[in-house]
């Protein structure tokens, strides 16, 4: 399908996939294994530019928007899903700081996180509070000049690696919600740590860490936004980050899709390869046609976002649903493709449907997307009087 | 530090099928790109050029559609790219090829040092590098597998790649260097280095640009003829000898004698 991308949007995309065909495919499955952080692959992605693709071009990066992040993560993403999500999570770490940071803020960290000098991370999550995320329980009390934060975020992509951390703490805890504020911390303020590293099920390449506060001293300067602004802060990042996990959610079943394929054609049985079979001819097709479909989705979605439009929850949360969904069900069928050979570590697709699974899970769990988009739905029919 | 590189565009061979009937490379829908052990000289110039400043100018001989060879190289941090381009140039064999370089690089007022890959992976001579040099007057240092440095003297330290090892090889610069892969790995380009390769201009010259002697350059001042390209047939038959090297070298030596070879045995220790 074309998706009439100009030159630059073309260019970004060919070096994403040369990046993810040459330098992360022969590593995915030695970075699985070893849960190792792909320092070396984000290096490389930092010196061709890719970390800059959806920053401001007065901020040192290239101009575009999430519609260039998602072709980025899509492509790294059919190659490792856990290198991409060190990149995507830097992404959703730096979106709030394009939204809601001033000048100076900007100045300070956008141009190093443009070059991958420095990555990001975005910590809302605590062991209490997941998808209800109002219930956090992190503070930051403002004392003096500097906000003193106590508390633990869990389950921080890239938490312990990101040198900069929108934090998202309660400044005023008789407003519950409201009283919640966006706080940036550096890696290396005293009284601020990485805890123990997560063994994963898949995405094993990506480091998921607690963040620990502990009487966390913070220049006040490191506001972002207002104070009680957190949960928009929170909330207008996700509606920019979603179409990132749905663009590796397309990754990743694109990735499955064409080994699947390819392996189709190689397995011989009853003297012919499989893909003779017509129960795998279908197979493929149906994974081909809901691949492409969720791709349409995400890349509707991300071309809504930038261009202006103002209620984007629901495309975006649309996008992230049937993404991952797709994710998870074409990157069972490519198990299913390969038979035996498929549930092997040896081969594959076996990490791809373990990498899938976290997509249905994380910024917001799919049940929480369908019901972002009810409520949107009803809104809408209240707003139109039906 | 003024360095050139000198590269060479040439058709994707991994991906180039023989006709076996013609015995001629199918050209068709085969890439071109830059031949790798350039990619390495490349990487290798730039990297010269971060650690002891200066610009990196990139050099072909070919045809017009060399363009995007060069146009690359500016992605990968190359800053000014010149192309020999003429009719009288073509049908060049590696000693034309060479004059012809040289003759570029003096038009360029010359560099403190000219990087190339060892070989081309078509014509797989290993010659324009060398020739080069001797036409430029320069020393030269083939299968560089790593420099060392350059001291305040003006002498660049490196390692030249031998069969169980390497040699350590001092040069006073100016000088010629063709380079191995294992001399570094080369970069991805860049999204940025992409934009300043399409809007760099480039310089094309012509034999009317360079002090030539008209009767050295192209088909004229190429004195090797390819009369015929083939794939070498497969050895046929052979034999195969199993057991203690001692006893199998014995065999393997009657047979020879026995063939015909006159091999004198020794004592045998
Ligand atoms: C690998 C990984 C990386 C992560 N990275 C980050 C990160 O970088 N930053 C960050 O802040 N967080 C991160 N998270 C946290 C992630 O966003 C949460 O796990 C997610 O929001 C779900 O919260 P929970 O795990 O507490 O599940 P729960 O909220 O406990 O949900 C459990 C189940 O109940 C369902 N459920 C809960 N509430 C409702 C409801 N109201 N209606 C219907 N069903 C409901 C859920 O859908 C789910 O099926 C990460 C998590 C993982 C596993």
């Amino acid at each position: 399908m074309n998706y009439f991308l100009n030159e630059e949007q073309k260019e970004i995309q060919n070096l994403a996939r040369k990046i993810a065909k040459e330098k992360i495919e022969p590593l995915a499955l030695e970075y699985d294994e070893s849960q190792s952080f792909p320092w070396e692959i984000v290096k490389i992605l930092g010196q061709s530019d890719l970390f800059g693709v959806f920053i401001p071009e007065e901020y040192g990066g290239l101009g575009g928007g999430v519609f260039e992040m998602c072709l980025v993560v899509e492509e790294l993403s059919s190659a490792c899903g856990g290198i991409a999500l060190s990149y995507a999570a830097s992404a959703l770490g730096t979106i709030p700081i394009i939204l809601f940071g001033n000048d100076e803020q900007k100045k300070k960290y956008l141009p190093r996180l443009a070059t991958g000098e420095i990555i990001a991370a975005f910590a809302l999550t605590e062991p209490d509070a997941g998808s209800d995320a109002a219930a956090i329980k992190t503070q930051a009390k403002l004392d003096g000049d500097h906000y003193v934060l106590n508390g633990t975020k869990q389950w921080i992509t890239n938490g312990g690696e990101a040198f900069i951390n929108t934090v998202i703490c309660i400044t005023d805890p008789s407003r519950g919600a409201r009283g919640s504020s966006a706080i940036l911390v550096e890696k290396g303020t005293p009284g601020f740590e990485g805890g123990k590293k997560e063994n994963k099920m898949g995405i094993r390449a990506s480091a998921t860490r607690e963040l620990i506060f502990q009487d966390c001293k913070v220049p006040k300067e490191n506001l972002l936004g207002r104070e009680g602004q957190g949960f928009l802060v929170a909330m207008k990042t996700f509606d920019q980050s979603r179409p990132g996990v749905a663009a590796q959610a397309v990754g990743i079943a694109q990735g499955a899709l064409d080994k699947a394929v390819a392996y189709s054609r190689e397995r011989y049985q009853k003297g012919q390869p499989i893909s003779n079979f017509q129960g795998v001819q279908f197979m493929l097709a149906d994974m081909a046609t809901q691949v492409e479909a969720a791709r349409a989705l995400t890349l509707q979605a991300a071309k809504t976002i930038d261009g202006g439009e103002k209620n984007v929850a629901k495309i975006s949360s649309m996008a992230k649903l049937f993404a991952s969904d797709t994710a998870m069900k074409v990157t069972t069928d490519a198990v299913q493709v390969f038979g035996g050979y498929g549930y092997m570590k040896e081969y594959p697709v076996e990490k791809m449907m373990r990498d899938a699974k976290i997509t249905q899970i994380y910024e917001g769990t799919n049940q929480i997307q369908r019901e972002v988009i009810a409520l949107q739905l009803i809104k809408e029919s209240v707003r139109r009087k039906d | 530090m003024k360095i050139i590189v000198c590269i060479k565009q040439v058709p994707d061979t991994t991906n180039v099928k023989i006709n076996p009937e013609t015995n001629t490379l199918v050209r068709e829908g085969v890439e071109s790109i830059i031949n790798p052990f350039d990619m390495y000289a490349i990487e290798e110039a730039v990297r010269l050029k971060e650690k002891y400043e200066g610009t990196v100018t990139a050099l072909s001989m070919g045809p017009p559609q060399v363009e995007s060879a060069l146009r690359e190289s500016v992605s990968l941090g190359v800053d000014e790219i010149y192309l020999l381009s003429d009719r009288a140039f073509a049908g060049a064999d590696t000693l034309a090829t060479a004059y012809t370089l040289a003759a570029g690089i003096n038009n360029l007022e010359g560099a403190d040092v000219v990087l190339m890959g060892k070989q081309a992976i078509d014509g797989d001579t290993g010659q324009v590098g060398p020739g080069v040099a001797e036409n430029l007057g320069l020393p030269h240092i083939t299968d560089v597998r790593k420099i060392e440095e350059i001291d305040g003297n003006g002498y660049m330290t490196v390692q030249r790649l031998l069969e169980d090892g390497y040699v350590r090889l001092k040069v006073k610069l100016p000088a010629v260097l063709t380079v191995v892969k294992e001399i570094n790995e080369p970069r991805m380009p860049s999204l940025k280095g992409k934009m300043r390769a399409k809007s760099k201009e480039m310089k094309v010259w012509t034999a009317a640009d360079l002090d030539i002697d008209k009767e050295r350059i192209g088909l004229s001042g190429s004195p090797t003829w390819v009369t015929k390209i083939f794939t070498p047939p497969k050895p046929k038959g052979g034999k195969i000898f199993q057991g203690e090297t001692r006893d199998t070298v014995s065999e393997l030596l009657d047979e020879l004698v026995k063939g015909g070879i006159p091999i004198k045995r020794g004592g045998g220790k």
